[in-house]
């Protein structure tokens, strides 16, 4: 059986059976009557007569509609997203989702820390709402068309969300948290949580803004830290302060050492924080959330068959499937380009490939990520 | 021997051929460079109205044993299946809404409601069909190894069945597409991997099993009392459509004008000649919007041809292009009303089910007729069409 793009477990023929999805099959019942009904829309399934009706009635695509676009400072935006049906999994405070967004015809797919608290007690396992912040990127087409072009009602695909950036529950008893510009989003998420559960360590936080006015969501960082006495914010606004480079963070929070940390920034902050810790040995004590992939190995490369295309090319070890298949002039399902969304995915039918970023190995019949992965000797992909 | 040297493009030089090339190429950079909005809401509207058809066929036959709804079901249910194969399943397989880079309308992941097999028909049709197009001895889909289209193929007695077997073909289109990709021809003289064949037919079995069940078992349950009309009701859907298939796709390389060629010809073959080969393999026909919509947009046969990829709803302005590139470098563009075309590949089938060396062709539309007299005579024998899907 082929698998599908974005959602390697869903049956592609629409019996059920294979809709081994955790977020579609959660509720077994539920699973059942859709196989049933799958028997009667094949090759098509339900979902795909369902969301003509409601947009949100679909687990094949995740489906979200924005309910509301909160403008947070001059060039960034809250966005309020309702989720679609398959959304029955929650999140950690600090991961990330994938967003599509249609313009000009296509999806377009970018990656945001989601911004809001996960429901807790009651509320968890319901449909909730969630939240990403989003920052307008000069050159950042999409970016300025999330913070400036979205109307409320806009229907927008959605990724699960993921990531290792999280807080655990109970949170260390001593945190620091040091965020910059747009990085404060995951850490918003997790100061929510940490105020609506109630478990506030003792946490110092230094945020960094170019200036004041440009600083998200301060107010709230504000009060936040006058309910909570365990609570110390330090804000640096460069126009002001200069830059809160690693040198003078024993200044500003002389116990950082003693600290486990999270730190979420531009990337020369997040390499410079690396290198320090690193230095002081205290790697395992670091938690840091980077927007791009860093990829590291290669691959041997190989001859790679794009088999539903019958197109093939040599391609080295260090470029990936996605643009050995662009450059064979493949129309190959893209997204982030930087492993997050999973669009890209194409089963591999044949011989192994190599994620780039980590070295892991996949066999055959495996869903690959295209963006992220080279030949690892002669392959066949089915596109 | 090269496409080039081709009769009727024998007077294009090599310059010419490249230039063409280029030019053709330019219209595909031109489209490519302006699908957006528009087209999008073209494929989701289709798509749209196809399952809507689908949902009020399948309610409607729920009382299939009052006549009018009979007649309306039936009627719903073959326009949304024709529309289904043809202008969304046939078209999306072949990549051309991949750039909207959306899961759910994309070659990868689209199953379509026959019952051939998605993957077995992209190997058959995209590749096997669309690069070796009219090869003889490549294109697999030459007569699917049923039907004399072409006198080279030699006569044997066994061709005088020929009516019966195309009047069968055309009823079971569906099921002789589903066979297609097996290459009975290649099983028969075990050149093909027996676990290829194996695993083929396991997915045949598959989607066969859903398609059965549906059409014929599920609905006619649901109707309860009305079980025997709603399936009959069914059959006539799935035969309409698939002789509705059938003679689209034989009007599409088969009437008078569509040239085939032969291994030799494909050797060294540059991307023009590759332009031209598509050019002279395929015939057009006319028609309303309607009718072409109907069609899966393969009334634009050449069109589709030279650009499998782009989207059908940019083919009419694609035409207009390719026909005046044809005028501008002297080479036919084969088209004619849909009535015409198909009764050219009629009369081809009837001839060749007898021992006659060619088929020579009736008068061609006026942009045949450019080809001299002569030109024709000399190629009636390869001139003459051959089965091939679309």
């Amino acid at each position: 059986m082929r698998a599908r793009l974005i959602e390697p477990g869903v049956d592609a023929y629409g019996d059920g059976a294979g809709a081994t999805n955790p977020a579609v099959n959660a509720g077994s019942n539920a699973g059942i009557v859709r196989g049933l009904v799958a028997r009667m829309t094949t090759p098509l399934l339900p979902d795909d007569y369902l969301h003509m009706m409601n947009p949100l009635w679909s687990a094949r695509a995740l489906r979200g509609k924005i309910i509301e676009v909160i403008p947070e400072t001059e060039d960034a935006a809250t966005l309020v997203i309702k989720p679609g049906w398959g959304w029955n999994v929650s999140y950690q405070a600090g991961q990330y989702v994938g967003i599509g967004v249609h313009l000009g015809g296509k999806w377009h797919w970018r990656s945001y820390s989601i911004s809001s608290a996960p429901a807790t007690g009651e509320a968890r396992g319901r449909r909730k709402e969630l939240t990403i912040t989003v920052k307008a990127m000069p050159e950042g087409f999409l970016s300025e068309h999330l913070v400036r072009g979205l109307e409320p009602g806009t229907i927008v695909r959605l990724a699960l969300p993921q990531g290792e950036f999280v807080l655990p529950d109970p949170p260390p008893a001593k945190v620091l948290f040091w965020t910059g510009g747009s990085g404060i989003t995951p850490v918003m998420s997790m100061l929510r949580t940490l105020d609506r559960r109630g478990t506030m360590p003792d946490l110092v936080h230094i945020h960094s803004a170019h200036t004041l006015v440009s600083a998200i969501f301060r107010d709230e960082r504000l009060a936040l830290a006058e309910r909570h006495a365990g609570l110390q914010l330090i804000e640096n606004f460069d126009d002001q302060h200069g830059l809160l480079d690693v040198g003078r963070l024993t200044d500003v929070c002389p116990d950082w050492m003693s600290r486990e940390a999270w730190v979420c920034g531009p990337a020369p902050m997040l390499a410079a924080a690396e290198k320090q810790w690193e230095k002081s040995r205290l790697t395992e004590k670091l938690h840091l959330e980077r927007f791009s992939a860093v990829l590291t190995t290669s691959a041997q490369g190989g001859h790679v068959v794009f088999a539903a295309s019958g197109k093939a090319a040599d391609v080295d070890g260090a470029t990936t499937l996605l643009e050995a298949g662009e450059a064979a002039g493949i129309q190959m399902p893209f997204g982030c380009r930087m492993g997050i969304c999973h669009t890209c995915i194409v089963p591999l039918k044949k011989g192994v490939v190599k994620d780039l970023r980590n070295g892991t190995e996949y066999q055959e019949n495996a869903g690959v990520q295209t963006c992220i992965t080279a030949a690892a000797g002669d392959c066949v992909l089915e596109i | 021997m090269a496409i080039s040297d081709v009769t009727t493009f024998a007077h294009l030089s090599e310059t010419d051929v490249e230039a063409l090339g280029r030019e053709l190429d330019a219209i595909r950079r031109d489209i490519e460079e302006s699908r957006g909005d528009h087209d999008a809401a073209y494929i989701t509207r289709i798509i749209s109205i196809q399952r809507r058809l689908m949902v009020a066929a399948r309610l409607t036959l729920l009382a299939s044993s009052f006549p009018p709804a009979w007649v309306a079901g039936t009627a719903m249910l073959a326009a949304g299946k024709i529309l289904e194969n043809m202008e969304i399943g046939h078209n999306v397989m072949h990549g051309q809404w991949d750039w909207m880079n959306d899961p759910e309308i994309h070659s990868g992941t689209w199953e379509w409601d026959t019952i051939c097999p998605a993957d077995q028909w992209k190997h058959s049709h995209n590749f096997v069909h669309h690069t070796f197009t009219n090869v003889i001895g490549k294109d697999n889909d030459v007569g699917y190894g049923i039907l004399r289209v072409t006198s080279d193929q030699k006569w044997h007695p066994v061709h005088l069945g020929q009516p019966v077997y195309n009047a069968l073909l055309a009823l079971l289109f569906e099921w002789g597409v589903a066979l297609n990709d097996l290459d009975i021809e290649a099983i028969s003289k075990r050149e093909k991997d027996p676990n290829e064949t194996k695993r083929q037919l396991k997915g045949i079995w598959r989607k066969m099993r859903r398609q059965v069940g549906k059409d014929y078992i599920i609905f006619p349950m649901l109707s309860g009392p009305n079980f025997l009309t709603t399936l009959s009701a069914n059959v006539t859907a799935n035969l309409v459509r698939n002789l509705w298939a059938y003679m689209i796709i034989f009007c599409g390389h088969f009437p008078d004008g569509a040239e085939k060629f032969t291994k030799e010809e494909l050797e060294d073959e540059s991307k023009g000649e590759w332009y031209l080969r598509q050019l002279l393999g395929s015939a057009n026909f006319e028609g309303s919007r309607l009718l072409h919509v109907m069609a899966g947009s393969l009334g634009y046969q050449i069109e589709h041809h030279l650009f499998p990829d782009l989207p059908s709803n940019r083919y009419p302005e694609i035409a207009e292009r390719v026909r005046a590139l044809c005028e501008k470098y002297d080479v036919p563009y084969t088209i004619g009303p849909l009535y015409r075309q198909y009764g050219q590949v009629l009369r081809t089938i009837l001839r060749l089910s007898l021992p006659t060396k060619s088929v020579s062709p009736v008068q061609g539309p006026p942009e045949l007729r450019r080809a001299t007299s002569e030109e024709l005579r000399t190629h009636a024998g390869t001139m003459a069409p051959q089965a091939a899907v679309s």
